[in-house]
């Protein structure tokens, strides 16, 4: 099953949110994540997580500083921050409402596949 | 060549493919090329070879345009110094020629107005409405705005136009001299909504009208100096085989005509040539800044310590509000032309400091100045200069406040665009009150 474009998108910031709340990381390690979380079900052009990161570092919701790989190249390291945090809860909380509305809708329907009730890794 | 030097190679090729565009710098580079790296060395260690493994994380990092263009997208700072904006790229041959045509246009006006009444009062008080509307007009052009906002702004210019001209000013007035002043702002404030577009309430677009009108003014100067030099050039060859009489005709000609058109190609050289002031406005603003910091906590400590026994003084309030306006400016420069990336540091302090001295300075002075207006009553002038002081020192007094917040740590630097790009209609309000109802508030004085 491939998830719709408009829907990665919309969970993008949520999904980036949520892995660096687990700690701190790096853009190719925040990918690996996505990947794991999804089983490799989210479809993500790679090049398209940077602005993402920068739009959210503008908006002060995750800091970034330049650090160092293991292998000695320089590497940009995100953290998250209080607003960052409070930003989370606002959009988990969207989030679980709309999959509550349309899991109720999907759940009890004649009609319904359980498959359509989608849960947010890290939520 | 080995295998490892072909990776290079590819590396190589790529970097160069996505420095191309202007919206990712070196940094950006990095980030991506590091991912890049790490994504071959993890492909590798699956089994593929290494050929395969750089194919497939390019392949996986996306489409160098794509992803170029999402860069674009975020970092819209960076694609103004790009030469053309992205999506007027298939007409490029075509602004030159509008420009050319809206530049006659505007000299051609000028020329009218002043053959049919060079030496009337109105003739400067209407000076503005003869360029600005066509510098309009040139926007309205490029980008197109909805039809309804474009009748608006006609209405409003004409409006502004017939209240301008139809009130019976008495000789000398002073409200006749506050319109000739504030007419020509909110013209320009006409040319800001048509230079916006569709998209008038984006406080990013905001603050690139705010850089326009910088940089305008810049190009605007430049091109003044060099047409003054022209002119005094043309005098001194040509004063042995002419009379003075004939080259002054010349210059009846030239030099009002040059001065309108020169409007509209500075507008276009902004809209053209954006990375080459934007080379100028950060040097500028990295000199002034800390030169005005000190200039202004100077005068602070020589006010307090040698008192101001001033009576309320016109001259003196109108050299405040330009002051306000410099230090503003400079401000707006500098926070304009930052890196929004970047964390706050040692200029975004400095010009913390230039804010509140000259916030201090001003209250100093405003406060003397308001114990004693009573004694001297309100006059036109003193309304508009007093006005003007306080709508300046509010905004500066905001700005300063949230680069304070900044500073701390507290909020983005983006809320100072944010506040900035959200007075500017307090300044577009009190030119239209300046030239539609101070005068009939004075009746005419």
């Amino acid at each position: 099953m491939n998830i719709d474009k408009d829907l990665v998108a919309a969970m993008a910031s949520p999904l980036v949110l949520t892995i660096l709340a687990e700690g701190g990381s790096y853009g190719y390690a925040i990918l690996k994540r996505v990947r794991e979380l999804s089983g490799g079900e989210l479809e993500w052009t790679d090049g398209m997580l940077y602005p993402l990161l920068h739009r959210l570092e503008r908006l002060g919701h995750i800091r970034a500083e330049w650090g160092s790989s293991p292998e000695g190249r320089k590497r940009k390291n995100y953290q998250i921050t209080e607003s960052g945090l409070a930003q989370l809860a606002e959009q988990q909380r969207q989030w679980q409402t709309a999959t509550r509305a349309l899991g109720a809708l999907w759940g009890s329907g004649p009609s319904g596949n359980g498959t359509g009730t989608m849960k947010l890794a890290g939520a | 060549m080995s295998s490892m030097d072909v990776l290079e190679t590819q590396i190589d090729q790529w970097r160069a493919a996505v420095t191309r565009s202007r919206a990712v710098d070196a940094a950006d580079v990095e980030e991506l090329e590091g991912h890049l790296r790490e994504q071959v060395a993890d492909l590798e260690l699956t089994g593929l070879d290494q050929e395969e493994a750089f194919l497939v994380a390019v392949k996986r990092l996306g489409a160098v345009d794509s992803v170029t263009a999402e860069f674009a997208r975020e970092h819209g700072d960076r694609l103004w110094k790009q030469l053309v904006l992205v999506g007027e790229s298939g007409r490029r041959g075509r602004p030159l020629i509008a420009m050319l045509v809206f530049a006659v246009v505007a000299a051609a006006g000028i020329q009218v107005a002043r053959l049919a009444g060079g030496d009337q009062p109105w003739f400067v008080r209407d000076l503005a409405l003869f360029v600005l509307p066509v510098l309009a007009a040139y926007f309205v052009w490029l980008r197109k705005p909805p039809r309804r906002r474009v009748i608006a702004l006609a209405a409003i210019v004409v409006a502004l136009a017939v209240l301008a001209n139809v009130f019976p000013f008495r000789p000398d007035a002073q409200t006749g001299l506050l319109v000739a002043i504030h007419l020509p702002v909110a013209l320009w404030f006409v040319v800001g909504v048509a230079y916006l577009g569709r998209d008038r309430m984006s406080s990013s677009r905001r603050m690139d009208f705010v850089r326009f009108t910088g940089e305008w003014a810049i190009y605007y100067v430049l091109i003044a100096l060099g047409g003054g030099v022209l002119m005094g050039l043309t005098s001194l060859v040509l004063a042995p085989i002419v009379s003075s009489a004939v080259y002054e005709q010349v210059f009846l000609w030239a030099i009002p005509s040059g001065a309108a058109a020169a409007v509209i190609v500075a507008a276009w050289l902004v809209e053209a040539k954006k990375s080459v002031i934007e080379n100028i406005a950060p040097v500028l603003t990295a000199i002034f800044t800390p030169l005005f910091a000190v200039m202004l906590v100077a005068a602070v400590i020589g006010y307090l310590v040698a008192g101001i026994g001033h009576p309320f003084n016109r001259e003196l309030l109108i050299a405040f509000d330009a002051l306000l306006i410099v230090v503003l400016a400079l401000v707006l420069y500098g926070i304009s032309a930052r890196d929004s990336l970047k964390p706050v540091g040692l200029t975004d302090a400095l010009r913390l400091v230039a804010m509140i001295a000259a916030i201090v300075l001003d209250l100093v002075v405003l406060g003397s100045m308001l114990a004693r207006i009573g004694d001297y009553g309100f006059t036109p002038n003193r309304v508009a200069a007093l006005a003007v002081n306080v709508i300046l020192l509010v905004d500066l007094a905001g700005t300063a406040w949230i680069t304070g917040r900044a500073l701390a740590g507290r909020v983005s630097v983006v809320a100072i665009d944010r506040w900035q790009t959200g007075y500017l209609p307090v300044f577009a309000a009190w030119s239209v009150v300046s030239v539609a109802v101070l005068p009939l508030v004075f009746w005419f004085a």
